[in-house]
C-alpha cells in the first residue's frame, strides 16, 4: 500500500508516494535521483548512507521514508550552493580526506552535524561523533585534519 | 593556471565530483529497460545437486528469466567453465556446490521483490557430501575432493604455466623454490628456530559491493558496466565464456568504491551477462553485503618456518612450508601462493632455501587477491621469526634486519639482481620516527619507565618487507592533443580511490608543460581505451604512468615534425619549455602549430605509449618483477598485563616510492594501507561454523574506525628512483600494509614478553599467553 509523504529536501518541497517499507535511502536515491548517499552495510553501522534529518544524522538505509514525513532532509547535493562549496568539502579536498569517495558524503554530512552542535569539538569528540562512519581506504588521519581545520582547532 | 608537475601535490581530479556527491558509481546507474537480478546460493559447504525445479519461479509475476545449470550446459553459445588460472568455475553450479554461497540459480525480474520471491520458489534437492573445511582436513589422505578433476585453459598466464592441480588430491598448486644446499646450510647454523604461524581469512569490505549491469544485443554484442579492477581480463573471460571475439564485448567501469584486490578477475559479470542474454533485456545485479563474503576473501594460511642462524645473527638456511586456503575455486590463488613462496625468505640474503608453497582447495568461499597478495601471509611469519631470533641471540631487531637485509645489487631468491633497493632507508626512517632504542628495556623486554601504572607496559616493534609486481604485463596509453592545446588521456587504469587520474595527468602535464586544468582523464571503456592488463599489484603508476609519459613524448615528437615541415626549421633546433615551442628566433604555442597543421580551428594529434615488461631484465637474467617494493613499519604499543588489552599508540610506515609524483597521494596510500593493516592485525577475521561464515556483515565483521586510530601514523616516502619508472616512480599501494601485523606483534613481545603467532592479535590471546608465562614461573 502506498502512502504519500511530504519532505523538504535540500530546500525544495517534494511529495513522494512510497510503500510503508520503503527506506529513506531508496526514496531519496531512486525517486529523487539524489545518489550521493550510498548503500554500504545495509545495517546502520557504516555511515555511507548518512543524511541529515532536521539537522541530525540518520542512517537512511535503516530509516523508513514514512517516518520522515514532514521532515527537512539535507543530502550532500544540497550542502553547497552553485557558486561555492561548503568549507568541509573544501577541507576534505585540501587534506586528502577521501580516496574512493564512497563514504565521503556520509562523513561530510556527519561532520557538519557535529560542527553545528559543537563548533569547537575536541579530538575525542570528533572520534566519537564520526566513529560510526567507515572509510575502508583508511583516510581517518586526513579526515581528522580536515574536520579540525574547519572547526578552527 | 600553473603547469602541471610531478613531485608536487595537486588537488585530485576526482575530488570535486566526489565531495559534491555527483561522482557516478555503478549503483547510481541504470539503463533503459533494465531489470533486476538475484542469485540463489548454496546453503551447504559441499553437496551434490540431485534436482532443480524452477518452474514455479518462472510463473512468478514479473519474472523475465530464470537461469539454472540446464541453460549453461545445453547452450552451444556458452562455454560453461571459466576462471583466471584454471577453468574450475561455472556460472551456476553444475554437478556439485562447493561452498556455502556457491551460486545455484539466478533470476531476472522487473522488480527486486519479484526476483527474490522467485528465488524462494526454486526447488533444489541436495545430497550433502562430507566437506573439507580447513587446509589440514583437505590434505588428509582420503579426504573428500573439492574437485574430482580440473580443466586447464588452452592458454594461461605465462608466469603460472608450470603450476597444475595435483590429481586425486585437494592440492590446487604446489610452488617450489630451492636454492643452495639446504642440508649443508642447516649444518652450518649455530641455532635453528622452528615456528608455526597462522592467519585467518579476512574480507576486503569495500563499501561498494560487487555489481554489474549487462546488456546483450540481438547480434550478440555484449556490454557490461562493471565494478572491476581489470576490465580487459573481464573482457577476455566474457569473450571466452560467450564465444564471441573480444571486439564484441564492451566493458565500462565507472569510479569504484574501493577495490583492494577484491575486484580483480570475473566476479558477478558472467552470471549477469548470462541472465541478460536469457532475459533479452539489460539486467542489473548488485550483491548484498553478505554475498560479498561468499564471493571473495583473503587466503587464510598456515606457515611452518625453520631457520638456521649463525650466532652472530647471519641467516644461513630456511625451510618453509606455506599452506594457503584457497577455498572452493582456484581464482588467482596459485599466484598468491607463488608470491608467498618467493617472499618466504623476506628481504634477506639467505643462501640456502627450501620453500614449498601450496594453494589448497577447501569447501569455503574462494580466496583471491587481497592488498598484499601473499606477502602479508609470508611476512607475518618471516618478520615475527626475525624477532624470535633477535631475542634469542640478544641482537637488536633493527640491527639483525640491517645485517641480513638486501642492499642494492644483491640477488633475490630467484638469482635476479635487485635494483633501487631502499630497504635500509625505510628501516632507519621508521626507527627514527618512533624513537627506536630510546627506552631502557628490562630483562623480559618490559619497558619500565614508560609504564603508565604498574599494569600498563609499553613496547616497540619493527618489521619490513620486499614484494614483486606482476611480470610480465602490458599497459598502453593514448593521449589526444586537441586544437586548443588541451589534452585528453585514455587509459585502462581504473580509478578506485588510489588517485591514478591525477598521477597520469601530472605526468602528461609535466612532459607537455600544460596545466592540470586543461587535462581530462577519460573513464575506462574497453571500446575506447587501449589495452591494460590490470589495476592491481601496485602497478599503475610505474606501468601506465610510463605509457602516458611515452604517449606525451610522442605528441612532442609529432609537434617537432610539424614545426619542421610547416615553419622550415630543422627538427634539432626545435625545443620545448613551459608548454611552448621554442625556435631559434620565435616561440610558438601548441595551438598555433595545430592551426597551421590543420588549416582551421580543429584537428587532433594522437600520441601513443606502450609498456611491456618482460621475463628478462636488463642484466639478461630471468626476471620475476619489473621493479621491487621495499617498505618498513614500526609500532609502539601499550599492553595491560592484567587483561591483555592492547592499544596501538604510534605507527610509522616508510615506503620506497621511487619518486613521489603526488606527495599527498603517497601519504594517503601509506596511511590507508597502514590502517587496513591495523584491522588485519588487531581484529579482522571471518569466522566459520561448518563452512558457514557466521559474521558476513559489518556489524560482526568489524572494520577499523576513527576510534581505532593510534595517536599518530607517520607516513614516510623514501625515494630510491627506479630507472624504468616514470621519473623514477615505483608502485606504493600495498607496501605499507604488509609490515603492520608483525611490527605490532613484535611490539607486544617487547612490552610484555609474549609471542603471538596467530592473527589477529586479540586481547584474549595476549591474556592467555601472559597467564601461561606466569604459570611457568618466569
Amino acid at each position: 500500500m502506498k502512502k504519500q509523504i511530504h519532505l523538504r529536501v535540500n530546500d525544495m518541497d517534494r511529495r513522494l508516494e512510497v510503500e510503508a517499507r520503503t527506506t529513506l535511502l531508496d526514496a531519496v536515491r531512486e525517486q529523487l535521483g539524489l545518489t550521493g548517499a550510498k548503500l554500504g552495510c545495509d545495517m546502520q553501522v557504516c555511515g555511507a548512507c548518512t543524511l541529515l534529518l532536521d539537522g541530525k544524522p540518520v542512517s537512511a538505509c535503516s530509516f523508513l521514508a514514512v517516518d520522515a514525513d514532514g521532515a527537512e532532509i539535507l543530502t550532500i547535493e544540497g550542502l553547497s550552493g552553485t557558486s561555492a562549496l561548503h568549507p568541509l568539502q573544501e577541507a576534505f579536498m585540501e587534506f586528502g580526506a577521501l580516496q574512493c569517495g564512497y563514504c565521503t558524503s556520509g562523513f561530510i554530512l556527519t561532520a557538519k552535524a557535529l560542527l553545528d552542535e559543537q563548533p569547537r569539538p575536541s579530538e575525542e569528540q570528533i572520534k566519537d561523533y564520526l566513529g560510526g562512519n567507515f572509510c575502508r581506504c583508511g583516510c581517518y588521519q586526513e579526515i581528522m585534519e580536515a574536520v579540525k581545520k574547519v572547526a578552527g582547532c | 593556471m600553473e603547469p602541471a608537475a610531478i613531485g608536487k601535490t595537486f588537488r585530485r581530479l576526482d575530488y570535486e565530483t566526489k565531495v559534491t556527491g555527483r561522482a557516478q558509481y555503478l549503483a547510481d546507474m541504470s539503463v533503459p529497460g533494465m531489470c533486476h537480478g538475484k542469485i540463489l546460493r548454496s546453503p551447504y559447504p559441499h553437496a551434490r545437486i540431485i534436482r532443480i525445479d524452477a518452474s514455479k519461479a518462472r510463473a512468478v509475476p514479473g519474472v523475465v528469466a530464470v537461469l539454472t545449470r540446464d541453460d549453461i550446459l545445453h547452450d552451444e553459445g556458452i562455454e560453461p567453465f571459466y576462471g583466471p588460472v584454471f577453468k574450475d568455475q561455472t556460472i551456476v553450479a553444475v554437478e556439485k556446490v562447493r561452498h556455502v554461497g556457491d551460486p545455484v540459480a539466478a533470476v531476472a525480474a522487473l522488480t527486486v521483490d519479484a526476483a527474490e520471491e522467485a528465488l524462494r520458489s526454486i526447488e533444489v534437492d541436495y545430497e550433502e557430501l562430507p566437506a573439507v573445511l580447513s587446509v589440514d582436513d583437505a590434505l588428509k589422505p582420503g579426504a573428500p575432493l573439492v574437485h574430482e578433476s580440473v580443466k586447464l585453459p588452452a592458454s594461461g598466464f605465462a608466469d603460472l604455466a608450470e603450476l597444475k592441480p595435483i590429481e586425486g588430491t585437494n592440492v590446487c598448486t604446489h610452488f617450489r623454490l630451492n636454492r643452495g644446499d639446504i642440508q649443508k646450510g642447516f649444518a652450518a647454523a649455530d641455532r635453528i628456530f622452528e615456528d608455526t604461524f597462522t592467519l585467518p581469512a579476512t574480507q576486503h569490505s569495500f563499501l561498494e559491493t560487487h555489481a554489474c549491469i549487462a546488456s546483450v544485443e540481438p547480434g550478440g554484442r555484449i556490454t557490461v558496466w562493471a565494478t572491476t579492477q581489470n576490465p580487459f581480463v573481464v573482457r577476455t573471460q566474457l569473450a571466452n565464456i560467450f564465444k564471441v571475439p573480444v571486439s564484441k564485448v564492451r566493458v565500462i567501469v565507472p569510479y569504484l568504491g574501493g577495490g583492494y584486490g577484491g575486484k580483480v578477475y570475473p566476479k558477478v559479470e558472467p552470471i549477469t551477462v548470462a541472465l541478460a542474454q536469457k532475459a533479452g533485456r539489460p539486467v542489473r545485479l548488485m550483491l548484498t553485503r553478505e554475498e560479498v563474503f561468499y564471493t571473495i576473501t583473503k587466503h587464510a594460511a598456515v606457515i611452518k618456518m625453520k631457520t638456521g642462524v649463525k650466532s652472530d645473527g647471519t641467516l644461513v638456511a630456511r625451510e618453509c612450508e606455506i599452506h594457503l586456503d584457497t577455498g572452493a575455486y582456484a581464482e588467482i590463488g596459485p599466484r598468491v601462493a607463488k608470491k608467498s613462496g618467493y617472499t618466504a625468505a623476506g628481504p634477506y640474503r639467505i643462501p640456502n632455501l627450501k620453500i614449498d608453497s601450496y594453494s589448497v582447495y577447501t569447501n569455503k568461499p574462494p580466496a583471491g587477491a587481497f592488498r598484499g597478495f601473499g606477502v602479508s601471509q609470508s611476512a607475518w611469519a618471516v618478520e615475527s621469526q626475525m624477532d624470535i631470533i633477535a631475542a634469542a641471540l640478544k641482537i637488536d631487531p633493527l640491527a639483525l634486519r640491517k645485517q641480513n637485509g638486501y642492499d642494492e645489487g644483491d640477488k633475490f631468491v630467484t638469482e635476479e639482481t635487485l635494483r633501487a633497493v631502499g630497504l635500509k632507508q625505510c628501516l632507519d626512517e621508521v626507527a627514527r620516527s618512533i624513537g627506536w632504542g630510546r627506552m631502557e628495556q628490562s630483562s623480559n623486554g618490559a619497558v619500565e619507565q614508560w609504564s603508565r601504572g604498574k599494569n600498563i607496559k609499553r613496547g616497540k616493534g619493527i618489521a619490513c618487507m620486499i614484494k614483486a609486481t606482476i611480470t610480465p604485463s602490458i599497459s598502453s596509453a593514448v593521449v589526444k592533443l586537441n586544437e586548443d592545446a588541451s589534452l585528453s588521456i585514455y587509459t585502462g587504469t581504473v580509478e578506485m580511490g588510489q588517485g591514478s587520474e591525477t598521477v597520469m595527468a601530472q605526468i602528461a602535464g609535466q612532459e607537455l608543460g600544460i596545466p592540470l586544468e586543461t587535462i581530462q582523464v577519460l573513464g575506462v571503456d574497453t571500446d575506447v581505451v587501449p589495452y591494460d592488463l590490470t589495476t592491481s599489484s601496485s602497478r599503475s603508476t610505474f606501468h601506465m604512468g610510463k605509457a602516458v609519459q611515452l604517449a606525451a613524448r610522442d605528441i612532442l615528437s609529432q609537434l617537432k615534425q610539424i614545426v619542421a615541415k610547416e615553419y622550415g626549421v630543422p627538427e634539432d633546433q626545435v625545443t620545448f619549455a613551459d608548454g611552448k615551442i621554442r625556435l631559434p628566433e620565435a616561440q610558438l604555442n601548441y595551438s598555433d602549430v595545430m592551426f597551421k597543421r590543420f588549416g582551421m580551428q580543429g584537428g587532433t594529434l594522437v600520441g601513443e605509449g606502450q609498456v611491456k615488461t618482460s621475463t628478462k631484465n636488463e642484466f639478461g637474467e630471468k626476471s620475476t618483477s619489473a621493479f621491487w617494493f621495499l617498505a618498513a613499519g614500526a609500532a609502539e604499543v601499550e599492553v595491560d598485563v592484567e587483561t591483555g588489552k592492547l592499544s596501538l599508540v604510534k605507527y610509522a610506515a616508510a615506503v620506497d616510492v621511487g619518486k613521489a609524483i603526488n606527495p599527498l597521494g603517497c601519504r594517503q596510500q601509506l596511511n590507508g594501507a597502514a590502517i587496513t593493516g591495523i584491522g588485519q592485525a588487531l581484529f579482522e577475521e571471518i569466522a566459520y561454523d561448518n563452512g558457514q561464515p557466521i559474521n558476513p556483515n559489518l556489524v560482526d565483521y568489524v572494520l577499523p574506525s576513527l576510534g581505532d586510530m593510534p595517536e599518530s601514523i607517520d607516513p614516510i616516502s623514501v625515494e630510491t628512483p627506479d630507472p624504468n619508472g616514470p621519473f623514477g616512480a615505483k608502485g606504493i599501494g600495498e607496501s605499507a600494509l604488509i609490515p603492520v601485523a608483525p611490527a605490532i606483534a613484535n611490539a607486544v613481545f617487547d612490552a610484555v614478553g609474549v609471542r603471538i603467532k596467530d592473527l589477529p592479535i586479540k586481547a584474549e590471546k595476549i591474556f592467555l599467553a601472559l597467564e601461561e608465562m606466569k604459570a611457568k614461573g618466569r
